[in-house]
């Protein structure tokens, strides 16, 4: 179960990762998917079935994963390597660094269930240190949709751009919150809704809670502006710098450690360029106890209550 | 190019990488030593490579995984036109693009960027699944040290070469028998390699990596069809040319003195003549 959301229909972003794939497939034969023995948890049974020879699937081996991925970019293809983001991410982190990013291959990087999807499964399957990792190394964008429209636009910004990304998909079910003819912009951040007393800035699957807690704070007179920042390598400095100046207090939650995520690097860009009072929800540099991706976040106080309750706690640190 | 015009060449290129490792004051020696003549032979006699269009999509590919002996790629990249000779004086050098290992952005003819072991041939597997796809006709090398295939890395890319019947793949490992600190056999002792080889599925083929002939004749194309990838096992010297070198676990990245590099030079000259 994910968080209320006046009853809204819940989407799996990772259906809307394979229709695209499966889409541009069609259209653009050097596309190919590269995965880990995931067929099933990437969802890309469909792409196989259609393009039987072009899923490649290298068995239980996240480092050759990659490797492959690197070399097959080499040889003109358009390799989409999924496998569940903690795998991906944290196995296979060195071939990231030298196959991918060193080496500025044209290698789509997919981690589906990431942050605390996979829940009681515990912290080994929990993937809330990608952002960290990955937004450490040059040359590879970092991007964490928020729902099935903006996943569906990153997939095929992400076919067109020549270079290495990481897409960082859900499995937990989100309602739709950006336009239908969203597309997808590298670095800037999207304006859900606006206003004046602070500003919430999220991404993945905390996009629609902050968007639940604005309109909880709006009943208590608050106006909360919530950006949907998608992109944590690179952000949108300009957004960042705007909310600060606009709003004078910034509230970032992410499903990932309050570590090196998005966060940080909103903080990083109110130091260096418009210092103003910020407070980082995310899981606090701890492994997880047990329990569901949703029990986690409202425990880690990224309930839309917790993120009201938050936001109210920042207000009061305002000059 | 004949076997003794690659002998000649392999010797010219020798003393350069010894005069490099000397004015440099850093390389990794020993194993440049080892791989110098496979290198040369791969370039000089078996890849279809053309240092004006280093992006040509129907090369052939070679990585060089064992990229710690980046200076002994530089050379034989310089010899083969894809970058010009007198840089090699730049190596390691502030800013130099010819740093400790190889760089595919910086680089032309360098295929993948390595350094950290167990890297190259799970992206040659790749190269050579781009082939198969696009039914492409280009060969892909990828050349390993013994102690690397200690990598597990390897082994996932070996699983998978066998299980797609990559053909086009050529594995040539340098088994020089020593690695970094001590000899493989008092390490982690993978050798034999040709059994472990031929039970994940490999044709393997043993020779003397120093013999030119041999070099040729076993990377030679084989008539397609068996479905199975290729692995050579090269033997090989860490050392190779230098009396005080060869065989000696001390000079992994050991750097020569003045005494010792003229006497490395005029052992080399010897040999050339």
């Amino acid at each position: 179960m994910n968080a209320p959301f006046g009853g809204a229909e819940l989407h799996d972003c990772r259906d809307a990762f394979v229709a695209t794939l499966e889409s541009l497939g069609e259209a653009d034969q050097e596309i190919v998917a590269v995965c880990n023995d995931s067929v099933g948890s990437t969802k890309l049974g469909g792409f196989r079935k259609k393009f039987p020879e072009r899923l490649i699937n290298v068995g239980i081996a996240e480092q050759n994963m990659v490797g492959v991925g690197a070399g097959l970019a080499n040889g003109g293809k358009i390799p989409f390597v999924c496998a569940a983001a903690p795998f991906l991410t944290g196995r296979a982190l060195e071939q990231i660094k030298a196959d991918v990013a060193y080496s500025e291959t044209n290698v789509k990087l997919v981690g589906v269930s990431s942050g605390m999807a996979y829940g009681e499964l515990g912290a080994t399957h929990h993937s809330i240190e990608d952002f960290a990792w990955i937004r450490a190394l040059p040359n590879v964008p970092v991007i964490a949709p928020a729902d099935r429209i903006e996943t569906a636009a990153a997939v095929a910004w992400a076919a067109e751009f020549v270079g290495p990304c990481f897409l960082r998909l859900s499995r937990v079910g989100v309602p739709d919150l950006l336009p239908e003819d969203h597309a997808f912009k590298l670095g800037k951040a999207n304006l859900l809704r606006d206003g004046s007393d602070l500003c919430i800035i999220a991404n993945g699957v905390l996009t629609h809670r902050a968007l639940t807690a604005a309109a909880m704070l709006a009943r208590d007179g608050v106006s909360a502006r919530v950006l949907n920042m998608a992109c944590v390598r690179p952000v949108d400095e300009d957004a960042i710098v705007a909310a600060a100046e606009e709003t004078g207090a910034i509230l970032t939650c992410e499903e990932h450690s309050i570590y090196g995520g998005l966060g940080s690097a909103v903080a990083e860009v109110v130091v260096d360029r418009k210092p103003a009072p910020m407070r980082r929800l995310g899981v606090p540099g701890i492994f997880a106890p047990t329990g569901s991706a949703d029990f986690l976040l409202n425990e880690f106080g990224m309930s839309p209550e917790g993120i009201a309750g938050s936001a109210k706690g920042l207000m009061l640190r305002k000059g | 190019m004949t076997p003794r015009e690659l002998r000649i060449l392999a010797n010219r290129i020798r003393r350069r990488d010894l005069r490099a490792v000397f004015e440099a004051g850093a390389g990794h020696i020993g194993g440049e030593m080892s791989v110098i003549d496979l290198l040369t032979a791969l370039y000089f006699s078996v890849l279809r490579v053309d240092p004006g269009a280093p992006l040509d999509p129907g090369r052939d590919r070679l990585v060089l995984s064992k990229g710690h002996t980046a200076l002994a790629l530089y050379i034989v990249l310089a010899e083969k036109g894809f970058i010009p000779k007198d840089e090699i004086s730049t190596f390691l050098k502030p800013h130099s693009r010819l740093n400790g290992h190889p760089n595919r952005v910086h680089v032309p003819g360098v295929e993948t960027s390595t350094g950290p072991l167990g890297h190259g041939l799970p992206v040659a597997v790749g190269m050579a699944k781009a082939a198969q796809l696009s039914g492409g006709s280009w060969r892909t090398f990828v050349i390993v040290g013994d102690g690397e295939m200690q990598e597990g890395s390897n082994w996932e890319a070996i699983m998978a070469a066998a299980q797609f019947r990559l053909e086009s793949l050529t594995l040539i490992i340098d088994h020089n028998r020593l690695q970094q600190g001590a000899r493989l056999a008092d390490t982690n002792d993978l050798a034999p390699f040709r059994p472990k080889l031929e039970a994940f599925g490999w044709s393997v083929l043993e020779i003397n990596g120093h013999d030119m002939e041999q070099i040729c004749e076993a990377l030679a194309p084989s008539a397609a069809g068996c479905g199975k990838p290729k692995c050579v096992v090269a033997h090989t010297n860490k050392g190779q040319g230098i009396s005080y070198m060869a065989d000696n676990v001390a000079w992994h990245h050991k750097v020569p003195n003045e005494e010792q590099f003229k006497q490395g030079m005029a052992e080399l000259g010897e040999a050339a003549a």
